[in-house]
């Protein structure tokens, strides 16, 4: 996938909010993500020159927590949950699913810039196993059958 | 009438929204609310009905099909209508059974509104608190109530709000842990989905004990839904004067603020969530000093987690003896579990301490789902252990499970059937421990990893006598070496699986056998010629042609070519694939 040149002014707002406030980083970074969908080189300087924080701290901050990402996100981002309750009821089944389905592993983009995959930690929907996350929407008792169907709506509604 | 709709994540997630949207499009003249999580997530989505006497008829796994015959019902009051729809009076004892504090008001009145929870007698409890008692007065009671940490260390409340009360310092900080985040767990989660008022109330009661003007909320970025309804909760309470200057009237004021998590499993030691808080990464500090006397900001603090904040106001309101009269010597009140897993009946179970476990996984929990017999249970995510069938009458209480090597935990309770391999248990905790170590001390650093190397080698079908044993020395220098709790409990989910299922290690290291027949290097896939009935859908669906064999004769795997990736033993239909 290309990436599209960074607007940094979109930043602004974030910057003069939380730039003087200490203690901000994560904050920021959460925000910037949401912007971008990622955490840009660019955006990472601009922060670092807002808030006096070294660009190699925000790079360990980063990189810490699995929140964040350095690249480019696809429109679809499926978070599979990993948790004990998954595990028990077969996730690994869904796992192989979709890497099957979409030619991906964990953590890649689909060329068309349709789908990544991320496997998480547990989602807290514990009950509904096994679960995964596209974008903001929750999807459970998942089955291969189930997944293959969704991606494939997904696909279509996407064309 | 009116209709009350259960809009937690997973009642939404089962299609909740769809429902809603249904029903407001129905020609219905009646009022359509939501509400919370019931904790019956498995026959989400769910719809109350209320009459005009206030009585209720519950609806069960609705789908938004059922609209119309809902619409029929509410306009003629003919239950044949509903009847299929109706929950089962076997199931309804799934909460008859429970005693519910923290959960008091979850699924029962809606989260997004203040006015519901001051009508179920909310805020009571701070307003007594701020006008009639003192802060030794709350301590107190908190003290007879016996209510100890419900995040899994079990640490006596009072103890630690008396620490930060008596610590020196005018800017003191009262923190709520709500980054909840052991697989398998979500009581938290549906707190503050639910009732995010109760929370607020109780962090408002513990800022007052404590004397902190400052309370601040660290929750999971990956729990949306949480995030959006204490934000809206707050902004209510903050209207009201119920956060903010002079409280009620006295000369209590306290600000309050949400950060979100950024997904860091280490970030539930307290000291590990400070750094965060601070914008670090998020890596545990020395202790001590302990955050009651340097904490947020190196000013005192106080963490407690969102069940144990859950129950303050309820003990406010009925009194410490209330609370202390339920429960074991040793562990007293309710205590919350997330039951799932293999359990038929999965979803939150609330009763009070001094319950066995049998009572909680078959009593309420109906047992196993899939007719098969029960193996153990995984109590305390990855700093707990695995308990076997024998030890199911363990009373709950933070002794008695401790005794067990498991742990009470934050109240992941996932059930375990015999199909579930117990070293690839330890593998998948270790797996994560490993990934989720910050890395700051070697124990916890290279020791989770060398014991997940040995696990995937034994799960691979290559252990070594000798194995089990450096797996056990590993154990006992990570619990003694190890920085702070991430690491000192890493090695449990090994030492219980070791104590218990050691046949299961050994069939693994010795046999090459995995006997629950998980650990896909360990199995082999066959086809029983009298079972088979030659429909070709296994030969169809195996993606390396491993199968062959023609229609209406039985087939046959050739072992040299399957990659055992399982798919032909799930699309049979006549149970002739096993496993070996």
């Amino acid at each position: 996938m290309e990436k599209k040149t960074v607007d940094l002014s979109l930043l602004d707002g974030v910057l003069e909010e939380y730039a003087p406030v200490k203690g901000s980083l994560i904050t920021i970074l959460q925000h910037t993500q949401d912007i971008y969908g990622y955490l840009p080189k660019e955006a990472i300087e601009l922060i670092s020159d807002k808030t006096g924080i070294a660009t190699s701290e925000i790079m360990g901050v980063g990189t810490f927590y699995t929140q964040f990402r350095f690249e480019p996100v696809g429109k679809y981002l499926i978070m599979l949950c990993q948790g004990t309750a998954c595990h028990v009821n077969s996730s690994e089944l869904i796992l192989q699913t979709i890497k099957d389905e979409l030619g991906i592993e964990d953590g890649q983009t689909t060329e068309d810039g349709l789908f990544s995959l991320k496997c998480v930690a547990c989602l807290g929907c514990c009950s509904l196993s096994p679960v995964m996350m596209i974008n903001e929407d929750t999807y459970g008792s998942l089955t291969p059958d189930k997944t293959k169907k969704i991606l494939k709506e997904l696909r279509e509604a996407a064309l | 009438m009116r209709i009350v709709i259960g809009q937690g994540s997973c009642g939404i997630a089962a299609g909740a929204e769809k429902v809603r949207k249904a029903l407001l499009g129905a020609d219905i003249n009646c009022e359509v609310s939501v509400t919370g999580c019931i904790g019956m997530c498995y026959l989400e989505p769910i719809v109350d009905i209320y009459d005009d006497d206030n009585k209720l008829t519950r609806l069960v796994k609705v789908s938004e099909n059922d609209a119309e015959a809902i619409a029929s019902y509410i306009n003629s009051g003919d239950k044949s209508f509903i009847e299929k729809l109706e929950v089962s009076a076997e199931d309804s004892e799934f909460l008859s059974k429970q005693i519910r504090i923290a959960l008091r008001n979850c699924g029962i009145i809606n989260p997004e509104q203040i006015d519901a929870y001051l009508e179920a007698d909310g805020y009571t409890a701070l307003k007594k608190a701020l006008c009639d008692m003192t802060p030794e007065e709350v301590i107190d009671v908190i003290k007879t109530s016996g209510l100890a940490g419900r995040g899994g260390a079990g640490f006596p409340t009072w103890f630690k709000w008396n620490a930060a009360r008596q610590s020196a310092g005018e800017e003191k900080y009262l923190i709520c842990n709500a980054d909840e985040g052991d697989p398998g767990a979500f009581m938290d989660r549906a707190v503050i989905e639910s009732d995010p008022h109760n929370l607020i109330e109780g962090m408002l009661i513990g800022a007052y004990a404590i004397g902190a003007k400052h309370a601040v909320v660290y929750v999971r970025a990956e729990y949306p839904l949480a995030i959006k309804r204490l934000k809206n909760a707050i902004a209510q309470a903050t209207e009201k004067g119920i956060i903010g200057n002079n409280i009620f009237g006295s000369d209590f004021s306290c600000d309050f603020t949400i950060k979100a998590g950024a997904g860091a499993f280490v970030c539930g030691e307290e000291t590990a969530l400070i750094e965060s808080l601070e914008g670090h990464r998020g890596m545990p500090r020395l202790k001590p000093p302990f955050p009651a006397q340097s904490g947020f900001w190196r000013k005192p603090s106080n963490i407690n987690n969102v069940e144990t904040f859950a129950n303050v106001a309820w003990i406010i309101n009925n009194g410490g003896e209330a609370f202390a009269a339920m429960g074991t010597e040793g562990s007293k009140g309710t205590k919350v579990f997330a039951v799932t897993g293999k359990v038929k009946r999965s979803g939150l179970v609330e009763i009070p301490m001094g319950k066995t476990l049998r009572d909680v996984i078959f009593d309420i929990g109906g047992g196993i789902k899939t007719g098969k017999e029960f193996k153990a249970v995984q109590m305390g995510g990855p700093s707990g252990g695995c308990i076997p069938t024998d030890l199911i009458d363990t009373v709950i209480d933070y002794k008695a499970l401790g005794a067990t090597g498991a742990i009470m935990g934050s109240g992941g309770m996932v059930v375990m059937d015999e199909s579930t391999c117990m070293v690839g248990m330890a593998k998948f905790f270790l797996d994560f421990t490993a990934k989720e170590s910050c890395g700051k001390c070697i124990h916890c650093r290279i020791g989770t990893k060398r014991m997940l190397e040995i696990l995937e080698r034994i799960t691979n079908g290559e252990g070594k006598e000798g194995d089990i044993e450096l797996l056990e020395e590993l154990c006992y220098s990570i619990k003694d070496g190890a920085l702070c709790g991430l690491g000192q409990t890493a090695p449990n989910p090994v030492l219980t699986t070791i104590k218990y299922f050691r046949d299961e290690y050994e069939a693994h290291i010795r046999d090459k056998k995995c006997p629950a027949g998980e650990c896909s290097a360990l199995i082999e896939y066959k086809i029983i010629p009298e079972k088979c009935k030659g429909c070709t859908l296994c030969a169809r669906n195996c993606p390396v042609n491993a199968i062959s064999g023609t229609v209406k004769n039985p087939h046959v795997i050739d072992p040299n070519k399957c990659i055992k990736c399982g798919k032909c033993f799930t699309v049979c239909k006549f149970g002739a694939v096993v496993k070996e």
